[in-house]
Protein backbone atom coordinates (compact mmCIF):
# COMPACT_ATOMS: atom_id res chain seq x y z
CA UNK A 1 0.00 0.00 0.00
CA UNK A 2 1.47 3.44 -1.28
CA UNK A 3 0.62 6.90 0.54
CA UNK A 4 0.78 9.68 -1.51
CA UNK A 5 1.57 12.99 0.12
CA UNK A 6 -2.66 13.93 -0.80
CA UNK A 7 -3.52 10.86 0.67
CA UNK A 8 -1.41 11.18 3.74
CA UNK A 9 -2.56 14.97 4.32
CA UNK A 10 -6.57 13.99 3.68
CA UNK A 11 -5.42 11.52 6.55
CA UNK A 12 -4.03 14.09 8.81
CA UNK A 13 -6.68 16.78 8.02
CA UNK A 14 -10.29 15.02 7.90
CA UNK A 15 -10.37 14.11 11.58
CA UNK A 16 -10.13 17.74 12.30
CA UNK A 17 -13.47 18.55 10.64
CA UNK A 18 -15.29 15.67 13.11
CA UNK A 19 -14.44 17.93 15.65
CA UNK A 20 -17.05 18.50 18.31
CA UNK A 21 -16.57 21.61 21.26
CA UNK A 22 -14.40 20.35 24.31
CA UNK A 23 -16.50 21.59 27.51
CA UNK A 24 -13.23 21.43 29.80
CA UNK A 25 -12.70 25.43 29.93
CA UNK A 26 -15.04 27.49 31.54
CA UNK A 27 -18.25 28.48 29.99
CA UNK A 28 -19.15 32.17 28.57
CA UNK A 29 -19.61 33.63 32.30
CA UNK A 30 -18.42 32.13 34.45
CA UNK A 31 -15.43 33.05 37.24
CA UNK A 32 -11.49 32.30 35.28
CA UNK A 33 -10.97 30.43 38.65
CA UNK A 34 -8.11 30.05 41.57
CA UNK A 35 -5.54 32.16 39.34
CA UNK A 36 -7.57 34.50 38.44
CA UNK A 37 -8.85 35.15 41.39
CA UNK A 38 -5.36 34.78 42.80
CA UNK A 39 -3.76 37.44 40.75
CA UNK A 40 -6.76 39.94 41.40
CA UNK A 41 -5.43 41.39 44.66
CA UNK A 42 -2.31 41.52 43.37
CA UNK A 43 -2.80 43.73 40.57
CA UNK A 44 -3.06 46.94 41.81
CA UNK A 45 -0.56 48.73 44.10
CA UNK A 46 -2.70 50.33 46.58
CA UNK A 47 -4.36 46.77 47.91
CA UNK A 48 -0.45 45.24 48.04
CA UNK A 49 1.05 47.91 50.69
CA UNK A 50 -2.18 48.22 52.58
CA UNK A 51 -1.89 44.02 52.72
CA UNK A 52 1.63 44.25 53.57
CA UNK A 53 1.08 46.66 56.16
CA UNK A 54 -1.22 44.91 58.26
CA UNK A 55 1.12 42.18 58.58
CA UNK A 56 4.24 44.58 59.37
CA UNK A 57 1.87 46.32 62.09
CA UNK A 58 1.04 42.66 63.36
CA UNK A 59 4.69 42.08 63.30
CA UNK A 60 5.01 45.14 65.25
CA UNK A 61 2.55 44.16 67.61
CA UNK A 62 3.49 41.09 68.89
CA UNK A 63 1.12 38.25 69.98
CA UNK A 64 -1.85 37.91 70.53
CA UNK A 65 -2.35 40.77 66.90
CA UNK A 66 0.06 39.28 64.71
CA UNK A 67 -2.38 36.09 64.67
CA UNK A 68 -5.73 37.87 65.09
CA UNK A 69 -5.67 40.19 62.39
CA UNK A 70 -4.57 37.38 59.72
CA UNK A 71 -7.46 35.29 60.91
CA UNK A 72 -10.07 38.04 61.21
CA UNK A 73 -9.23 39.77 57.99
CA UNK A 74 -10.33 37.87 55.44
CA UNK A 75 -13.66 37.21 56.79
CA UNK A 76 -14.68 40.86 56.94
CA UNK A 77 -13.10 41.51 53.70
CA UNK A 78 -15.33 38.82 52.43
CA UNK A 79 -18.17 40.69 54.19
CA UNK A 80 -17.08 43.58 52.35
CA UNK A 81 -17.08 41.73 48.78
CA UNK A 82 -20.56 40.06 49.43
CA UNK A 83 -21.95 43.67 49.66
CA UNK A 84 -20.17 44.62 46.74
CA UNK A 85 -21.19 41.51 44.91
CA UNK A 86 -24.92 42.08 45.78
CA UNK A 87 -24.80 45.74 44.62
CA UNK A 88 -25.18 47.46 48.11
CA UNK A 89 -23.41 50.78 47.34
CA UNK A 90 -20.23 51.83 49.90
CA UNK A 91 -19.70 55.50 49.59
CA UNK A 92 -15.53 56.68 48.96
CA UNK A 93 -14.33 52.73 48.33
CA UNK A 94 -11.27 54.31 47.07
CA UNK A 95 -10.56 57.11 49.07
CA UNK A 96 -10.86 54.46 52.27
CA UNK A 97 -8.68 52.12 50.92
CA UNK A 98 -6.09 55.10 49.89
CA UNK A 99 -6.64 56.04 53.52
CA UNK A 100 -5.73 52.68 54.96
CA UNK A 101 -2.62 52.37 53.20
CA UNK A 102 -1.78 55.89 54.61
CA UNK A 103 -2.82 55.34 58.38
CA UNK A 104 -1.64 51.43 58.01
CA UNK A 105 1.73 53.14 57.08
CA UNK A 106 1.78 55.90 60.11
CA UNK A 107 1.23 53.58 62.51
CA UNK A 108 3.99 50.54 61.32
CA UNK A 109 6.38 54.36 60.56
CA UNK A 110 5.11 55.58 64.46
CA UNK A 111 5.14 52.41 65.95
CA UNK A 112 1.97 52.82 67.34
CA UNK A 113 0.29 50.28 69.60
CA UNK A 114 -3.43 50.90 70.74
CA UNK A 115 -5.50 48.22 72.58
CA UNK A 116 -6.23 45.06 70.24
CA UNK A 117 -9.62 45.93 69.58
CA UNK A 118 -9.04 49.34 68.21
CA UNK A 119 -6.09 48.01 66.30
CA UNK A 120 -8.68 44.55 65.26
CA UNK A 121 -11.22 47.73 64.81
CA UNK A 122 -9.17 49.87 62.45
CA UNK A 123 -8.14 46.87 60.03
CA UNK A 124 -11.67 45.33 60.17
CA UNK A 125 -12.59 49.23 58.96
CA UNK A 126 -10.89 48.98 56.06
CA UNK A 127 -11.08 45.45 55.03
CA UNK A 128 -14.53 46.28 54.18
CA UNK A 129 -13.26 48.79 51.42
CA UNK A 130 -10.82 46.45 49.88
CA UNK A 131 -13.20 43.79 50.05
CA UNK A 132 -16.07 45.81 48.64
CA UNK A 133 -13.83 47.08 45.54
CA UNK A 134 -12.89 43.57 44.85
CA UNK A 135 -16.28 42.71 45.10
CA UNK A 136 -17.38 45.08 42.34
CA UNK A 137 -14.71 43.81 40.10
CA UNK A 138 -14.96 40.39 40.21
CA UNK A 139 -15.90 39.00 37.30
CA UNK A 140 -19.99 37.83 37.02
CA UNK A 141 -19.95 33.58 37.20
CA UNK A 142 -21.81 30.61 38.78
CA UNK A 143 -19.30 28.55 40.03
CA UNK A 144 -17.01 31.04 42.05
CA UNK A 145 -15.56 28.88 44.60
CA UNK A 146 -11.72 28.68 42.91
CA UNK A 147 -11.98 32.47 42.48
CA UNK A 148 -12.86 33.40 45.51
CA UNK A 149 -10.44 30.86 47.29
CA UNK A 150 -7.73 32.10 45.00
CA UNK A 151 -8.58 35.92 46.19
CA UNK A 152 -8.32 35.00 49.42
CA UNK A 153 -5.16 33.26 49.43
CA UNK A 154 -3.34 36.13 48.02
CA UNK A 155 -4.50 38.38 50.08
CA UNK A 156 -3.47 35.83 52.92
CA UNK A 157 -0.46 35.90 51.48
CA UNK A 158 0.20 39.65 51.34
CA UNK A 159 -0.13 39.21 54.87
CA UNK A 160 2.10 36.63 55.32
CA UNK A 161 4.82 38.95 53.25
CA UNK A 162 4.52 41.48 55.64
CA UNK A 163 4.48 39.19 59.13
CA UNK A 164 7.93 38.06 57.42
CA UNK A 165 9.76 41.39 56.39
CA UNK A 166 8.32 42.31 60.01
CA UNK A 167 10.39 39.54 61.62
CA UNK A 168 13.11 42.05 61.25
CA UNK A 169 11.60 44.00 64.23
CA UNK A 170 13.24 41.97 66.59
CA UNK A 171 16.71 44.20 66.01
CA UNK A 172 17.32 47.65 66.36
CA UNK A 173 18.38 47.94 62.55
CA UNK A 174 15.48 46.06 61.72
CA UNK A 175 13.27 48.11 63.85
CA UNK A 176 14.57 50.83 61.78
CA UNK A 177 13.93 49.47 58.74
CA UNK A 178 10.41 48.52 59.21
CA UNK A 179 10.03 52.73 60.67
CA UNK A 180 11.05 53.73 57.20
CA UNK A 181 9.02 51.32 55.03
CA UNK A 182 5.99 52.58 57.06
CA UNK A 183 7.08 56.14 55.73
CA UNK A 184 7.09 54.57 52.28
CA UNK A 185 3.38 52.93 52.79
CA UNK A 186 2.60 56.54 54.27
CA UNK A 187 3.69 58.47 51.39
CA UNK A 188 2.43 56.17 48.83
CA UNK A 189 -0.85 55.98 50.35
CA UNK A 190 -0.65 60.65 50.32
CA UNK A 191 -0.45 59.54 46.66
CA UNK A 192 -3.32 57.06 46.44
CA UNK A 193 -5.54 59.93 48.28
CA UNK A 194 -4.64 62.54 45.72
CA UNK A 195 -5.65 60.26 43.33
CA UNK A 196 -8.67 59.42 44.50
CA UNK A 197 -9.99 62.61 45.48
CA UNK A 198 -8.66 64.09 42.09
CA UNK B 1 19.29 1.64 0.83
CA UNK B 2 16.02 -0.06 -0.29
CA UNK B 3 15.29 -1.44 3.47
CA UNK B 4 16.32 2.40 4.18
CA UNK B 5 13.63 3.76 1.81
CA UNK B 6 11.19 0.59 3.25
CA UNK B 7 11.95 1.90 6.93
CA UNK B 8 10.81 5.57 5.71
CA UNK B 9 7.67 4.54 4.49
CA UNK B 10 6.52 2.38 7.20
CA UNK B 11 7.40 5.58 9.68
CA UNK B 12 5.40 8.24 7.65
CA UNK B 13 2.53 5.59 7.78
CA UNK B 14 2.99 5.30 11.52
CA UNK B 15 3.42 8.97 12.09
CA UNK B 16 0.14 9.46 10.11
CA UNK B 17 -1.73 7.02 11.93
CA UNK B 18 -0.40 8.11 14.94
CA UNK B 19 -1.10 11.57 13.81
CA UNK B 20 -4.89 10.69 12.91
CA UNK B 21 -5.47 9.37 16.27
CA UNK B 22 -4.18 12.31 18.02
CA UNK B 23 -6.49 14.67 15.70
CA UNK B 24 -9.79 12.94 16.44
CA UNK B 25 -11.19 14.96 18.82
CA UNK B 26 -13.51 13.55 21.51
CA UNK B 27 -15.50 15.61 24.25
CA UNK B 28 -13.97 16.91 27.74
CA UNK B 29 -16.51 16.48 30.71
CA UNK B 30 -15.44 18.84 33.38
CA UNK B 31 -18.38 18.00 35.45
CA UNK B 32 -18.32 14.38 35.69
CA UNK B 33 -14.45 13.20 34.46
CA UNK B 34 -14.38 9.32 32.39
CA UNK B 35 -11.29 7.96 34.21
CA UNK B 36 -11.99 5.15 31.48
CA UNK B 37 -10.99 2.75 34.58
CA UNK B 38 -14.78 2.35 36.00
CA UNK B 39 -17.21 4.13 38.46
CA UNK B 40 -15.38 3.69 41.62
CA UNK B 41 -12.46 5.69 40.10
CA UNK B 42 -14.55 8.14 38.37
CA UNK B 43 -16.35 8.74 41.90
CA UNK B 44 -12.44 9.19 43.45
CA UNK B 45 -11.68 11.87 40.38
CA UNK B 46 -15.06 13.47 41.02
CA UNK B 47 -14.06 13.62 44.65
CA UNK B 48 -10.62 15.27 44.05
CA UNK B 49 -11.44 17.97 41.67
CA UNK B 50 -15.05 19.59 42.86
CA UNK B 51 -13.60 22.06 45.83
CA UNK B 52 -17.36 22.14 46.74
CA UNK B 53 -16.94 18.52 48.41
CA UNK B 54 -12.94 18.53 48.93
CA UNK B 55 -12.73 21.53 51.15
CA UNK B 56 -15.67 21.19 53.30
CA UNK B 57 -14.48 17.92 53.89
CA UNK B 58 -11.38 18.57 54.59
CA UNK B 59 -12.28 22.01 56.51
CA UNK B 60 -14.21 19.10 58.92
CA UNK B 61 -10.96 16.91 59.29
CA UNK B 62 -9.01 20.39 60.28
CA UNK B 63 -11.73 20.79 62.91
CA UNK B 64 -11.57 17.53 64.12
CA UNK B 65 -7.68 17.35 63.87
CA UNK B 66 -7.36 20.30 66.35
CA UNK B 67 -9.58 19.16 68.62
CA UNK B 68 -7.56 16.05 69.18
CA UNK B 69 -7.30 12.31 68.66
CA UNK B 70 -11.07 11.32 70.09
CA UNK B 71 -12.70 13.81 67.97
CA UNK B 72 -10.52 12.96 64.59
CA UNK B 73 -11.26 9.35 65.32
CA UNK B 74 -15.10 9.90 65.53
CA UNK B 75 -15.45 12.43 61.99
CA UNK B 76 -13.44 9.84 60.25
CA UNK B 77 -15.66 7.31 60.41
CA UNK B 78 -18.84 9.31 60.93
CA UNK B 79 -18.50 11.55 58.27
CA UNK B 80 -17.49 8.92 55.25
CA UNK B 81 -20.68 6.46 56.64
CA UNK B 82 -22.64 9.22 57.01
CA UNK B 83 -21.85 10.37 53.37
CA UNK B 84 -22.41 6.42 51.81
CA UNK B 85 -25.85 6.56 53.27
CA UNK B 86 -26.96 9.72 52.15
CA UNK B 87 -25.09 8.58 48.61
CA UNK B 88 -27.08 5.59 48.01
CA UNK B 89 -29.93 7.68 48.88
CA UNK B 90 -30.01 10.30 46.48
CA UNK B 91 -29.19 7.94 43.56
CA UNK B 92 -32.04 6.39 44.11
CA UNK B 93 -33.93 9.93 44.43
CA UNK B 94 -31.89 11.81 41.61
CA UNK B 95 -33.17 14.64 42.70
CA UNK B 96 -30.18 17.18 43.16
CA UNK B 97 -30.73 19.77 46.17
CA UNK B 98 -30.33 23.69 45.29
CA UNK B 99 -26.67 24.29 44.04
CA UNK B 100 -27.21 27.68 45.81
CA UNK B 101 -25.99 26.14 49.54
CA UNK B 102 -22.56 24.92 48.84
CA UNK B 103 -21.37 28.22 50.93
CA UNK B 104 -23.37 27.14 53.83
CA UNK B 105 -20.44 23.90 54.64
CA UNK B 106 -17.94 26.34 54.03
CA UNK B 107 -18.70 29.33 55.88
CA UNK B 108 -19.92 27.08 58.61
CA UNK B 109 -17.06 24.64 58.89
CA UNK B 110 -14.10 27.41 58.02
CA UNK B 111 -15.73 29.65 61.11
CA UNK B 112 -15.59 26.57 63.25
CA UNK B 113 -11.74 26.22 62.85
CA UNK B 114 -11.15 30.12 62.56
CA UNK B 115 -13.03 30.58 65.78
CA UNK B 116 -11.48 27.47 67.19
CA UNK B 117 -14.59 26.44 68.98
CA UNK B 118 -14.50 24.38 71.20
CA UNK B 119 -17.69 21.99 70.72
CA UNK B 120 -18.65 19.14 72.65
CA UNK B 121 -18.09 15.46 71.30
CA UNK B 122 -21.78 14.85 70.13
CA UNK B 123 -21.77 18.49 68.84
CA UNK B 124 -19.35 18.11 65.97
CA UNK B 125 -20.64 14.31 65.46
CA UNK B 126 -23.86 15.80 64.72
CA UNK B 127 -22.46 18.64 62.66
CA UNK B 128 -20.01 15.27 60.77
CA UNK B 129 -23.31 13.19 60.02
CA UNK B 130 -25.49 16.74 58.72
CA UNK B 131 -22.34 17.65 56.74
CA UNK B 132 -22.30 13.73 54.85
CA UNK B 133 -25.51 13.63 54.74
CA UNK B 134 -25.64 16.88 52.66
CA UNK B 135 -23.21 16.47 50.55
CA UNK B 136 -23.30 12.58 50.08
CA UNK B 137 -26.98 13.02 48.88
CA UNK B 138 -26.21 15.89 46.49
CA UNK B 139 -23.00 13.44 44.72
CA UNK B 140 -25.56 10.47 45.03
CA UNK B 141 -28.18 12.35 42.67
CA UNK B 142 -25.43 13.90 40.73
CA UNK B 143 -23.81 10.32 40.25
CA UNK B 144 -27.44 8.78 39.38
CA UNK B 145 -28.16 11.59 36.75
CA UNK B 146 -25.15 11.34 35.11
CA UNK B 147 -24.78 7.41 34.88
CA UNK B 148 -21.79 5.78 37.22
CA UNK B 149 -24.31 5.41 39.58
CA UNK B 150 -24.05 4.03 43.06
CA UNK B 151 -20.32 2.14 42.92
CA UNK B 152 -19.15 6.16 42.28
CA UNK B 153 -20.73 7.39 45.28
CA UNK B 154 -18.76 3.92 47.22
CA UNK B 155 -15.35 5.68 45.41
CA UNK B 156 -16.34 8.96 46.55
CA UNK B 157 -16.78 7.64 50.23
CA UNK B 158 -13.92 5.86 50.03
CA UNK B 159 -12.11 8.56 48.57
CA UNK B 160 -14.15 11.15 51.77
CA UNK B 161 -12.97 8.50 54.25
CA UNK B 162 -8.77 8.10 53.09
CA UNK B 163 -8.73 11.99 52.58
CA UNK B 164 -9.86 13.20 56.26
CA UNK B 165 -7.86 10.44 57.74
CA UNK B 166 -4.36 12.20 56.65
CA UNK B 167 -5.60 15.36 56.95
CA UNK B 168 -6.88 14.83 60.61
CA UNK B 169 -4.39 12.89 61.35
CA UNK B 170 -1.48 15.52 60.08
CA UNK B 171 -3.51 17.86 62.24
CA UNK B 172 -3.87 16.08 65.51
CA UNK B 173 0.12 15.42 65.43
CA UNK B 174 1.32 18.93 64.65
CA UNK B 175 -0.50 21.62 65.83
CA UNK B 176 2.15 23.29 68.68
CA UNK B 177 1.97 27.06 68.30
CA UNK B 178 2.11 28.62 65.32
CA UNK B 179 1.29 25.66 63.50
CA UNK B 180 -2.23 25.54 65.27
CA UNK B 181 -2.83 29.48 64.11
CA UNK B 182 -1.93 28.54 60.59
CA UNK B 183 -5.05 26.20 60.75
CA UNK B 184 -7.08 28.87 62.37
CA UNK B 185 -6.21 31.15 58.99
CA UNK B 186 -6.64 28.28 56.67
CA UNK B 187 -10.16 27.92 58.13
CA UNK B 188 -10.49 32.14 57.79
CA UNK B 189 -10.18 31.62 54.61
CA UNK B 190 -12.31 28.71 54.08
CA UNK B 191 -14.80 30.56 55.78
CA UNK B 192 -14.46 33.56 53.51
CA UNK B 193 -14.52 31.88 50.55
CA UNK B 194 -18.01 30.77 51.58
CA UNK B 195 -19.21 34.01 52.20
CA UNK B 196 -17.91 35.33 48.95
CA UNK B 197 -19.63 32.02 47.72
CA UNK B 198 -22.64 33.40 49.24
CA UNK B 199 -22.59 36.69 46.92
CA UNK B 200 -22.22 34.56 43.85
CA UNK B 201 -25.02 32.30 44.34
CA UNK B 202 -27.39 35.88 45.92
CA UNK B 203 -25.92 37.74 42.14
CA UNK B 204 -26.92 34.71 40.53
CA UNK B 205 -30.62 34.89 40.77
Amino acid sequence: MRFTSTTRCLVLVLPAAFASPAFAHIQPGEAGGFLTGFLHPISGLDHVLAMVAVGLWGAQLGAPAIWLLPVTFPIVMAFGGLLGLLGIPLPGVEIGIAASALLLGVAVMTERKPPLYAAAALVAFFAIFHGHAHGTELPPGQSGLLYSLGFVVATGCLHAVGIAIGGVHRWPVGQVALRLAGGGVGLAGVFFLWQAMA
Amino acid sequence: MKLGRSHNASLTRTVAFVSAMALWPLNAHAHLISTGLGPVYDGIIHFALTPEDLIPALALALFAGLRGKDYARRVIFVLPFSWLMAGFLGTLTAVPPPASLSWLPLLLVGGMVAADLRLSFGATTTIAVLLGAFLGYANGAAMAQAGPGLRAVLGISATVFVATTLVAAFVAAWQSGWIRIAWRVAGSWIAASGLLLLGWSLMAR
